[in-house]
């Protein structure tokens, strides 16, 4: 089932949406599918995630990614992040998704990374 | 086959496919059409008894393609009502054919030159305009989208001046839907020395055409959106035009002698189609034109008018249901584009999928228009000569339920 109870919790209920005073790692990327754009907003300190927001233009899948991804890199290692991949998030949001969707799964985890490689952001 | 609607449905055997436990509701013909048995059985039967290469090989099967590939030649040309089969170039679809002449045109260019898109462009009549202004230092400039959704015809008239080499704009928007007055566009742009290109993607399947009476430069159109194959598409050329331009792309076919350091183009249609051409698109093609005018392109345009009509209606009563695009059928393509208040439109393509209704979502290759409306992207219902009213009924209930789905 695409549309899980998680990712339909964590869509209507996202915990960690919005933006963070002042950011030390920003990055944005757009999903070329779609359209949807993805703003992953970090503060590090000493080697860890210590706190993430999440915002944009994104459906119920991409929203309930960033959120249950966010959820997992607090408090975590800087390096997480490139550990993990997209079978993660799956379980975490129990979801069965198609390949023609899997970019609204993985498109967090490529900004967040981008956020933490000091990606700038096109325009 | 006697009639559109349920008339026809049984020549298209996908339509009796059951997706998620419901029967196909395939509303998504803008973005490629289904194909009936004439097409299928005919590319079948082209692979099974005629195939070869053409214009070569000088035996039985060599000969038959020939005539197989330019006879479908002979139709379209029919179809779309050109002056000169001379005028249609076999290409892989509307976005080759849009660069062939981008290339083409292109390497004219001189800086300060100017080409004119729209704001409601598919990125296909984009895009290679943007590279070839890039490689030329020439420059590009797109006519607003205003009201409902139609072009801005006075700004058009402001941009129009002698430095305007190039016009390319849509016939019927992909997105909005808007039918754009090509004959004035066409006339104007003559006016001022500049050559037009109508993008047909969305009018060759759904308009009886007069290409000869209209007198654009370059009128193209993919078959695979007009119930024939993939990998086939046409660019008519006035003849006129095309004499004067260069071929893009180098190969055998489109030449008439080679020697060591330069050659001697072919004659048109086929100077403009190197290599092997997709016979079996071409092929397949035919049997597509053919059969839409047995149906005859006024009742296939009357019957998806009534299709878009009824979506509108529908559509219009729901609340939180945002409509793009003009209002009145009688002035637009068979297509409508929406968006449901709180529900991201591939979300609501998935919901609806669940319930076997096809239909886009997303941007549908039109960001510039995208980011004109301010949204990220609309759910879409296009139409085509197998739909039917009960369809429309059975969307309009499932985008009632939308809202609130999530």
């Amino acid at each position: 089932m695409v549309y899980s109870d998680r990712i339909r919790e964590r869509f209507r209920r996202p915990r960690y949406q919005g933006s963070l005073p002042a950011p030390d790692a920003a990055f944005e990327d757009v999903n070329p599918l779609c359209g949807d754009r993805i703003r992953i907003e970090c503060r590090t300190a000493d080697g860890r995630i210590v706190d993430a927001r999440h915002r944009g233009d994104c459906c119920a899948i991409c929203t309930a990614s960033a959120d249950v991804l966010l959820e997992r890199v607090i408090g975590e290692p800087l390096d997480l992040p490139s550990r993990l991949t997209a079978a993660d998030l799956l379980e975490r949001l129990n979801a069965d998704v198609g390949a023609s969707r899997m970019k609204c799964v993985t498109l967090p985890l490529s900004v967040l990374r981008g956020a933490l490689d000091g990606k700038e952001v096109a325009r | 086959m006697s009639s559109v609607g349920d008339g026809c449905r049984a020549d298209f055997p996908i339509l009796s496919r059951v997706v998620h436990g419901s029967p196909l509701t395939y509303l998504d013909s803008a973005a490629s059409s289904q194909k009936p048995r004439q097409v299928i059985e005919a590319v079948t039967g082209y692979y099974e008894r005629s195939h070869a290469n053409v214009h070569r090989s000088i035996h039985t099967l060599g000969e038959e393609a020939t005539e197989l590939y330019e006879g479908a030649r002979d139709a379209v040309r029919a179809f779309v009502g050109a002056s000169s089969r001379e005028e249609i170039i076999f290409t892989r679809g509307t976005t080759e054919a849009i660069n062939l002449v981008a290339q083409c045109v292109g390497r004219t260019l001189r800086p300060g030159d100017e080409i004119i898109v729209t704001e409601m462009e598919h990125h296909s009549n984009l895009i290679p305009w943007q590279m070839a202004c890039r490689d030329r230092g020439a420059v590009l400039k797109a006519v607003p989208v205003i009201g409902e959704g139609f072009l801005d015809m006075e700004a058009f008239g402001r941009f129009l001046s002698p430095r305007t080499r190039l016009v390319a704009a849509a016939h019927v928007s992909n997105v909005l839907g808007t039918i754009n007055p090509v004959a004035e566009i066409v006339e104007r742009s003559h006016r001022v020395g500049a050559l037009v290109l109508l993008d047909g993607a969305q009018g060759a399947p759904h308009l009886s055409l007069d290409l000869a009476a209209l007198g654009a430069d370059f009128y193209v159109f993919s078959g695979h959106k007009m119930l024939g194959p993939t990998g086939i598409g046409v660019l008519h050329g006035r003849r006129e035009t095309l004499e004067t331009l260069e071929p893009a792309w180098g190969g055998g076919e489109m030449i008439k002698e080679v020697w060591i350091d330069h050659a001697q183009w072919n004659d048109l249609p086929w100077r403009f189609e190197p290599g092997t051409p997709p016979i079996a698109g071409a092929v397949g093609l035919r049997a597509a034109v053919e059969y839409l005018a047995k149906l005859g392109m006024e009742r296939v345009a009357a019957h998806e008018r009534d299709l878009t009509a009824r979506c509108l209606d529908g559509l219009v009563r729901i609340p939180g249901v945002t409509i793009y695009g003009p209002r009145n059928p009688e002035i637009k393509g068979a297509v409508v584009a929406f968006a449901v208040d709180g529900i991201h439109p591939h979300d609501g393509a998935a919901i609806l999928d669940e319930r076997g209704i096809a239909v886009r979502a997303g941007h549908h290759c039109a960001q510039p228009l995208m980011k004109r409306l301010g949204i990220v992207g609309t759910l879409r219902a296009s139409f085509s000569v197998y739909n039917t009213a009960a369809e429309i009924e059975r969307l309009i209930e499932a985008v009632k339920g939308l809202r609130g789905a999530l």
